[in-house]
């Protein structure tokens, strides 16, 4: 018996939206150099640069049904190549780890581990990851369109999801930085919600 | 013939028609029945109903190997489908979403009376506060895609609660459709079967539907090369070792009737003895079953199984009547009569066991061996040709007396063999007995191993341990069910068990559905408390139409029962866990074991045992395979008890015939060598003895009883007949013996080998030991010359 057998898992790949998108940009930016623009170039090396972070996070959610946004922060840890772990602290403790093809959620006595392959409709869109961390950009590019505006200190980059099963949930993906830095990661979904994710100072290791 | 052999043979004829009608119309049993004690406590039943017709006994964990990934999820589906559609399986899970939507709508529909969370504190203007806000968090949080459809109808987080009731067990990674293995190399499925696990025929019927569609979807698949199906679970195994008993009994039985054919075609030359031979077995079959039948009321197949090897003892008797009848018979009957005697002293120490099983064997080899002397005594004789030509012994009988002279040794040095084995047995470290069932388990090992892998990897509910809740009614049980849940609850929090299951959580009792729907308030009083539980919340009241429109709907809604869960799989989770078994229900309570620990059964009973429970309600903690086994080594110490007393009694009728202590401990003592020499043999070859060991035991007493009983009229009375007849009758009835089991114990059947192994070679010692024992044995012309021999 497991009701949300179905719901859940695109719940929770959902939720690892933003995960996913950060480490597709930290882990992607040497390959890209060669395709794109100097300031894309210049970007894309300096994230390749970095091989651990760990920062402090703001999210915050705008519902149509809530008058207000509802608001989330904790840290954000990255290391080369592919794991990303979200640990909430407020307004609930919970963490969110991404490694590999897994997916593993702890909030309160719960914890629930996700094999990403259980999942047909989300493969492409891990598998993107996997075959960019090989350096294979067409692979990523089938999974969403890239799109790149600003300079080299001041950038955005927009990605919209190719797949129309993915787009009828995530209409686009906005990424926000400066030089090396990423500012802030914004999940647009289809029926306008959006949840914008600011990521705040280095915590000191 | 005489008037006595017309009439001694007319009354055996009727004997064997009237025997005949009874074994025909005679209730035969293969369940586990056997198993349960006579007069069984209420654990013992639940014990062997949960075996018998249990969840878990229904299982069958099916793996597709071989072809890729793809086609092996594809063959999964179309398997799946066809085995829907089967009446034969009742639920039928390989990881595709079916009936999912179904599920859904109904827990969401019946939210506020299934939800553990709903009681009239929960809708207080605090309440509210409290579970809005958990939802609001929960919005916040990466989860928060999975409840924001839900707010406008569900802000106090119902449907969450359910799922968390409900558990998520761990199911299997999902490759194309279907589940599959963690290490990807093979399909998984697991099927219900309706036919419960004791019901072998079911079992092998599903088991056949099951290979038939995966037949048909690797054709309709174009024949995915290579493709092949694995299939485990209780069912399987039962089906497989009665298979494997079959085909193996038939084989070894085939093989050793031909031996043993030979043998007594080579001694009596004459196929009419050869066949007239078989009268006494074939009546003391009869006799056996006819009388099991009448006293117990139906037979089992263990007491058929064990029984039969009771023909090494009674065509024994025809051995010795056609071999020695060439001289004067005197002798003959009173050895005979007094090792029937012996032999149902031995055997009715069985009688008073508390294992049915045993008690059957009791009394069919009583009967048995009593209906086979008869007949071979007043029956017999008349049937016999008047010139019966058999092949004149005395020379073998000559021969081996000599071969027996040359090997004597000391007879001290015979005292050393109970004094090595029981130095072997003493100085043997760890158990000599095995205490555990699964000893006598004719699954083998790789069968095991592939057992264990499709469990782990389908993460199969291990049914080990229950909390059996059993009551008058459904309501009672389904209620006491939800009042030990705290108590489980806590013992979770403790870490005693990892968590559990309760068909209340699919079908809560009346009285706690009423309980929640009594706690709803009207719309008027939700719509005020509401008001001021989201002041200073994000949430405005306007968006909750959807939230107070559903609950009082909820305030009249009828009472969730067995029927609106048809055709969910609601059912079958209800289905398996609330059981009704005529006047008694039962709702079973699996207790998940800890990844780290086992469960401290003590600790869950006394949890249970201070639960105040309702009238005529009871509650049991069940530790299935520990009870298993607990049930199996009382049975196994009872009987090696009865076999003592037994063998006090062989020694105290032999006293009362013999009338001398010397005689008696000549007859005595190569049976107690031969079972000592073979147990010590077995110990140190690395076996633990189990029951059937015990029972080889029991045989070889009572085979060779005879052989020391003829050695030692021999040895004590002059007028004993031809030695060398007697001793060639007695070679000739031990080879039969020997060659009958020692075919068995070539068998992989754990359960046949034993016997094998310890009744071939028990015989042969008890003959050689005996003869031994029993002084010279050539005749009194020979002896003269016997000094210059030696």
């Amino acid at each position: 018996m497991n009701v949300t057998d179905a719901s859940r898992p695109l719940g929770w790949m959902f939720a690892a939206a933003p995960l996913l998108a950060c480490v597709l940009l930290l882990v992607t930016g040497a390959r890209y150099a060669r395709a794109a623009d100097s300031d894309l170039d210049q970007l894309m090396s300096a994230l390749a640069q970095r091989k651990h972070g760990h920062v402090t996070f703001v999210e915050k959610k705008y519902l149509a049904l809530l008058d207000r946004p509802v608001e989330s922060s904790g840290e954000l840890l990255y290391d080369a190549p592919d794991r990303l772990e979200k640990k909430t602290l407020k307004p609930k403790p919970e963490s969110l780890v991404l490694e590999g093809g897994t997916v593993s959620a702890q909030r309160g006595r719960h914890h629930y581990v996700l094999d990403l392959k259980q999942y047909p409709q989300v493969i492409p869109f891990i598998e993107s990851i996997r075959a960019t961390l090989a350096g294979d950009r067409a692979a990523l590019e089938q999974v969403f369109k890239v799109d790149f505006t600003g300079s080299f200190d001041h950038w955005t980059l927009a990605l919209v999801p190719r797949d129309p099963k993915l787009a009828q949930t995530v209409k686009e993906i906005h990424i926000e930085g400066g030089k090396d830095v990423i500012h802030s990661v914004e999940i647009r979904e289809a029926d306008g919600d959006r949840s914008l994710l600011t990521i705040g100072a280095d915590v000191a290791q | 013939m005489t008037r006595a052999g017309v009439v001694a043979t007319a009354v055996w004829g009727a004997f064997v028609l009237v025997a005949l009608v009874i074994v025909i119309f005679a209730r035969y049993t293969t369940d586990l029945s056997a198993f349960l004690p006579r007069s069984p406590t209420a654990t013992q039943r639940l014990l062997v109903d949960q075996l018998r017709e249990g969840i878990a006994s229904r299982l069958i964990l099916i793996g597709i190997e071989g072809a890729d990934p793809g086609q092996r999820a594809r063959i999964s589906m179309n398997m799946g489908r066809r085995l829907r559609t089967d009446p034969q399986f009742v639920a039928v899970n390989n990881g595709e979403p079916v009936g999912l939507d179904r599920d859904r709508q109904l827990l969401f529909n019946h939210r506020y009376l299934l939800s553990e969370a709903v009681n009239p504190a929960h809708f207080t203007a605090q309440g509210l506060r409290e579970s809005i806000q958990e939802t609001l968090d929960l919005l916040a949080s990466p989860a928060g895609m999975l409840v924001k459809s839900l707010l406008p109808r569900d802000p106090t987080g119902e449907m969450l609660q359910i799922i968390d009731q409900l558990g998520s067990e761990r199911q299997p990674p999902t490759v194309d459709g279907a589940w599959a293995s963690r290490d990807g190399k093979r399909a998984l499925m697991v099927v219900q079967t309706r036919a419960a696990g004791s019901d072998t025929d079911g079992q092998e019927r599903a088991i056949e539907a099951v290979r038939r569609a995966f037949d048909a979807a690797v054709a309709e698949g174009g024949g995915a090369a290579g493709a092949s199906l694995e299939m485990s679970g209780p069912g399987v195994f039962s089906v497989a070792a009665r298979a494997t008993i079959k085909q193996q009994v038939t084989r070894l039985s085939i093989v050793s009737t031909l031996l043993i054919t030979l043998l007594l075609l080579w001694v009596y030359r004459s196929f009419r003895a050869l066949v007239l031979g078989l009268i006494p077995v074939v009546s003391g079959a009869l006799a056996g079953i006819a009388c099991v039948a009448l006293g117990f009321g139906a037979v089992h197949g263990i007491t058929l199984g064990f029984g039969v090897t009771l023909i090494g003892e009674s065509v024994d008797y025809s051995i010795y009547l056609f071999i020695q009848s060439q001289q004067r018979t005197a002798t003959l009957w009173p050895t005979i009569r007094l090792g029937v005697l012996t032999s149902i002293v031995g055997f009715a120490s069985l009688l008073p066991s508390a294992f049915p099983g045993l008690a059957q064997l009791g009394l069919f080899s009583i009967s048995g061996l009593v209906a086979a002397a008869l007949v071979t005594r007043y029956v017999l004789p008349n049937l016999l040709p008047p010139k019966l030509h058999i092949r004149d012994l005395t020379p073998l009988g000559v021969r081996v007396a000599a071969a027996l002279q040359r090997v004597r040794t000391p007879r001290a040095l015979l005292l050393s063999i109970p004094i090595l084995a029981a130095i072997a047995l003493y100085a043997h470290r760890g158990p000599v007995w095995n205490p555990e069932l699964s000893a006598l388990s004719p699954v083998s090992k790789a069968d095991q191993a592939l057992d264990a892998m499709l469990r782990s990897d389908i993460g199969a509910p291990d049914v080990s341990y229950l909390v059996v809740v059993s009551g008058p009614s459904q309501e009672s049980v389904l209620h006491t069910a939800e009042g030990i849940a705290p108590t489980l609850d806590e013992l979770v929090d403790q870490g005693v068990i990892a968590g559990f299951e309760s068909p209340a959580r699919y079908l809560p009792s009346s009285a706690a559905q009423r309980a929640r729907q009594e706690s709803l308030p009207g719309a008027a009083d939700l719509k005020a408390n509401l008001e001021k539980a989201l002041d200073g919340l994000p949430l405005r009241l306007e968006r909750l139409g959807p939230f107070l429109h559903d609950v009082e709907e909820a305030r009249k809604q009828s009472f969730l029962t067995r029927k609106e869960l048809q055709g969910t799989s609601l059912a079958t989770g209800v289905d398996a866990l609330l059981l009704n078994g005529g006047a008694r229900w039962s709702a079973l309570l699996p207790l998940r074991v800890p990844t780290t620990v086992a469960i401290d059964v003590s600790r869950v009973h006394s949890a249970i045992a201070k639960v105040a429970l309702g009238e005529g309600v009871e509650a049991v903690v069940l530790d299935v395979k520990g009870e298993v086994d607990r049930l199996y080594s009382s049975y196994l110490s009872e009987v090696i008890r009865l076999s003592l007393a037994g063998f006090a009694g062989i020694v105290l009728l032999l006293l009362i015939f013999l009338r001398s202590p010397l005689r008696v401990l000549r007859v005595v003592a190569p049976l107690v060598l031969a079972v000592l020499t073979v147990a010590a043999c077995l110990v140190l070859m690395g076996q633990q003895l189990t029951l059937l060991h015990l029972i080889g035991m029991l045989l070889i007493v009572a085979v060779g009883s005879n052989y020391a009983l003829f050695f030692d009229r021999r040895a004590s009375e002059a007028q004993a007949g031809s030695a060398p007849l007697t001793l060639a009758s007695l070679v000739i009835a031990n080879a039969a013996t020997v060659v009958g089991f020692g075919v068995l114990g070539f068998s992989s059947v754990p359960i046949l080998a034993a016997l094998g192994t310890t009744v071939a070679p028990g015989a042969l010692l008890a003959l050689v030991f005996s003869a031994l024992l029993a002084g010279d044995f050539r005749e009194p012309a020979d002896r003269s010359a016997a000094p210059a021999a030696a």
